[in-house]
């Protein structure tokens, strides 16, 4: 959407972008912890300031408190300069993202089916038009599912998209029954004999009850055709949404059974801190970020990329 | 995940009873947790500071009624500030200008606008009668333009035909010159999605704005929205000139702090509140409602007036004299029911009361829900007035008679008598306390939900 990333816009990593983002926003996190001590010792004061920093970049006042609790820990008395005082709390972070910095195995079957969910509006259908293009990319025959049987247009957009990535979009009329699309779909893949199969979801609150209930019946409807099917399950979660994000992992995890998160709109001024909680609490992969609206602006999650950019470090 | 700020304060005072005002060590103390319930609320952070500043100064040297509670009245003290804060008076739309009036609809990706303009534009042909034009400038998002058609379609809106590629601005002043040309009183501009950083895009949003000079702008943002409100709201705030803001996904479940942050550092008010999928869903907006909400302690105020209209004074008072004869009959537990039913059913009471997604398990556990209520009225109806009297009477053939009379079970007619049992055993108990504890205890809860509300 961004008017210069219709295609090709590359140029600048996600990092630098990141980067750009933060120079640009008063008072973000890097600079509010830049602006902190010049050499000061770590006390209870300074600890206090980093947890609020922490707060602002959404990582929930639980975990900034754990995590300034620790560096307090190991270093309290210690004089630290600025950098190395954000060297230690990203050092901090990244322990706890490592873990969710796994690969997506696409090799597990053929079609690979990949089934991508999440609330209103966070941009999963963006997202799954980045995908087809970057498996594109590697050589892979991709079709897309328009399972946003909902939304009006859903399905023009995600066609716009199976263009740009070259990939066949299979569509149904709107307001058509999404689980009998994607069993369509999957049938159609497998005589295809493509590699991949993204299906679209509608977008759903995840305390709508007879919503979540329909996401349940896509996930048994594929189950029929490949008991080993959808062998991903991707939560697409805003970078901007608060401490929600957490609940919306669990109910859609519990309902879908989500086996990865991608957390797309990173290239705001949202720092998308919460997947640090998240990371902490569900051990769930991060796979993607989305860092704009180009179909290259999807890279692989990098934990510690994450962690120092989160705290206003070069990577 | 969340314990609710009443349960928490209550910890807090517990050891304060019977103290006069409230001291500054008693405040600050209470401070720190409602400052941990705001961010969990997703207030932003400099806004929870200036707001817990304000507060303070209004909190410290209260005198503490006695018949309330310190924590009650900390609380009282947070929500009103709150309240004020979020904005007490209800702002509808401006449409005072010549019209076709133009409105203006910017924000975030994945905010809600288009809909929010579909609905908009359904709610001002609907109840203020004006003829409304919708048209979409967001040339950038695939099929956006699309969308908003369809949407148009299903709300029996019009639409200006799109052009391809046609530019922003001048999609604007064409929508404005058609609206004009065939009497519409108000255009709303739906625009692309953007980010606050995005030069390009802000810049053009600004050309809109200074072609139309719509008499509303109005910022859609998310309910879910984290600390970034604050960041998002000023940037738009200072490059468009923002009058309101619509809050959209209030249906969701998060705590809605988002409302308090941005309506903090732009001071424009908050307008209207999405709350659905439908294309009616779209409220207006009411600060006691979100209060409530980002203190995730239900709507106190409202059970306690909804309660004073709905229980008749006559039915009370009868109560009373029932309760201070430790007297409690089958009848009695039948109109307490009937009175539950009256305030919105279980549900309806369980949403206004503080401790809620607690208490809802535990119903959930107990199998308690409003059909569960009209089964057991049906089962008191099969009794029979002496029955009702003396329960004691009632023994397995009654109990099977009166299962079958009401459709029910025995099991489920031997429930209704513990749960008689149960309320009749704590009616007892208060009665022994005389006017004094009743006028403590209230009217006693229903069973199983007896002291939800109460913390």
């Amino acid at each position: 959407m961004t008017g210069s990333t219709t295609g090709s816009a590359p140029a600048l990593g996600w990092l630098a972008r990141l980067r750009t983002g933060l120079s640009k926003t008063a008072g973000a996190l890097g600079g509010g912890i830049a602006g902190l001590l010049g050499g000061r010792k770590i006390d209870r004061a300074t600890l206090q300031e980093l947890e609020d920093q922490l707060v602002a970049a959404d990582l929930g006042v639980r975990v900034a408190g754990r995590i300034t609790k620790r560096l307090g820990d190991t270093r309290m008395g210690r004089e630290l300069t600025p950098v190395e005082l954000r060297e230690a709390l990203a050092e901090e972070i990244a322990g706890v993202l490592a873990p969710a910095e796994r690969a997506l195995d696409l090799t597990a079957a053929k079609p690979f089916v990949l089934l991508v969910v999440g609330v209103n509006g966070t941009g999963k259908t963006t997202t799954i038009g980045k995908l087809a293009a970057r498996m594109r990319g590697e050589g892979r025959k991709v079709m897309i599912a328009a399972g946003d049987t909902f939304r009006a247009a859903a399905i023009e957009q995600l066609r716009v998209w199976g263009e740009r990535a070259g990939a066949e979009v299979v569509a149904d009329a709107p307001g058509a029954d999404a689980a009998g699309l994607a069993f369509t779909a999957l049938q159609k893949a497998r005589e295809a004999k493509a590699d991949v199969l993204l299906i679209d979801t509608a977008g759903r609150l995840q305390n709508k009850a007879d919503l979540m209930a329909e996401l349940a019946k896509i996930v048994r409807v594929l189950h029929k055709l490949d008991t080993t099917a959808p062998h991903a399950v991707l939560l697409v979660l805003d970078a901007t949404t608060g401490q929600n994000a957490r609940s919306q992992v669990e109910v859609f995890r519990g309902i879908a059974e989500v086996s990865g998160l991608v957390m797309a709109k990173l290239d705001g001024t949202a720092r998308g801190g919460m997947l640090v909680a998240i990371a902490e609490e569900f051990g769930l992969p991060v796979y993607f970020i989305g860092v704009g609206e180009g179909v290259d602006d999807l890279q692989p999650f990098r934990a510690t990329e994450f962690a120092r950019s989160l705290v206003g470090l070069e990577p | 995940m969340f314990d609710t700020l009443s349960a928490r304060l209550g910890q807090v005072f517990d050891k304060l009873r019977g103290r006069g005002a409230l001291s500054e060590g008693d405040v600050d103390e209470a401070l720190r947790e409602v400052r941990v319930a705001l961010l969990e609320a997703d207030v932003a952070l400099p806004v929870v500071k200036d707001f817990l500043a304000q507060v303070r100064e209004h909190a410290v040297g209260q005198e503490v009624i006695r018949s309330v509670a310190p924590a009650q009245m900390v609380i009282k003290i947070v929500y009103d500030h709150l309240v004020s804060t979020l904005g007490s008076e209800a702002a509808g739309i401006n449409l005072a200008a010549q019209p076709p009036v133009p409105v203006l609809m910017v924000g975030l990706q994945g905010s809600g606008k288009t809909t929010t303009t579909a609905k908009l534009a359904l709610r001002l042909q609907n109840e203020n009668k004006k003829k409304v034009m919708m048209a979409s400038l967001d040339v950038h998002r695939p099929a956006a333009q699309e969308q908003l058609r369809v949407l148009g379609e299903q709300a029996g809106v019009v639409t200006l035909p799109v052009i391809a590629g046609q530019q922003p601005v001048d999609i604007a002043k064409r929508a404005m010159d058609a609206a004009r040309l065939r009497g519409f009183d108000v255009v709303l501009l739906d625009t692309a999605g953007r980010l606050s950083i995005d030069e390009a895009l802000m810049a053009e949003a600004s050309l809109v704005r200074t072609a139309v000079r719509p008499s509303e702008v109005l910022l859609v943002a998310d309910a879910l929205t984290g600390q970034d409100a604050v960041t998002t709201a000023k940037a738009f705030h200072a490059r468009l000139g923002v009058t309101g803001i619509v809050l959209t996904r209030v249906d969701g479940d998060s705590r809605g702090g988002a409302a308090l942050s941005m309506r903090a550092v732009t001071g424009v008010p908050i307008k209207f509140l999405g709350a659905g999928e439908k294309l009616d869903a779209l409220e207006p907006f009411y600060p006691d409602r979100i209060a409530s909400r980002i203190l995730g302690m239900g709507d106190i105020v409202s059970l306690v007036e909804k309660a004073k209209a709905t229980i008749d004074e006559d039915d009370a008072k009868k109560m009373e004299a029932k309760l201070l004869a430790g007297s409690f009959d089958m009848d009695d537990y039948a109109s307490q029911i009937k009175q539950m039913r009256k305030m919105g059913g279980l549900d309806g009471v369980m949403a206004m009361l503080p401790g809620v997604a607690k208490a809802k398990a535990q119903l959930a556990a107990a199998n308690i829900d409003d059909k569960l209520l009209a089964r057991q009225l049906a089962i008191i109806q099969s009794m029979t007035k002496e029955e009702r009297r003396k329960v004691k009477i009632l023994d397995a053939s009654r109990r099977r008679r009166i299962a079958e009379g009401s459709g029910t079970s025995v099991p489920e007619v031997n429930k209704v008598l513990k749960q008689h049992r149960t309320m009749a055993d704590m009616v007892k108990k208060i009665g022994k306390l005389g006017p004094k504890g009743l006028a403590r205890h209230g009217l006693p809860g229903f069973p199983g939900t007896a002291g939800f509300g109460r913390n």
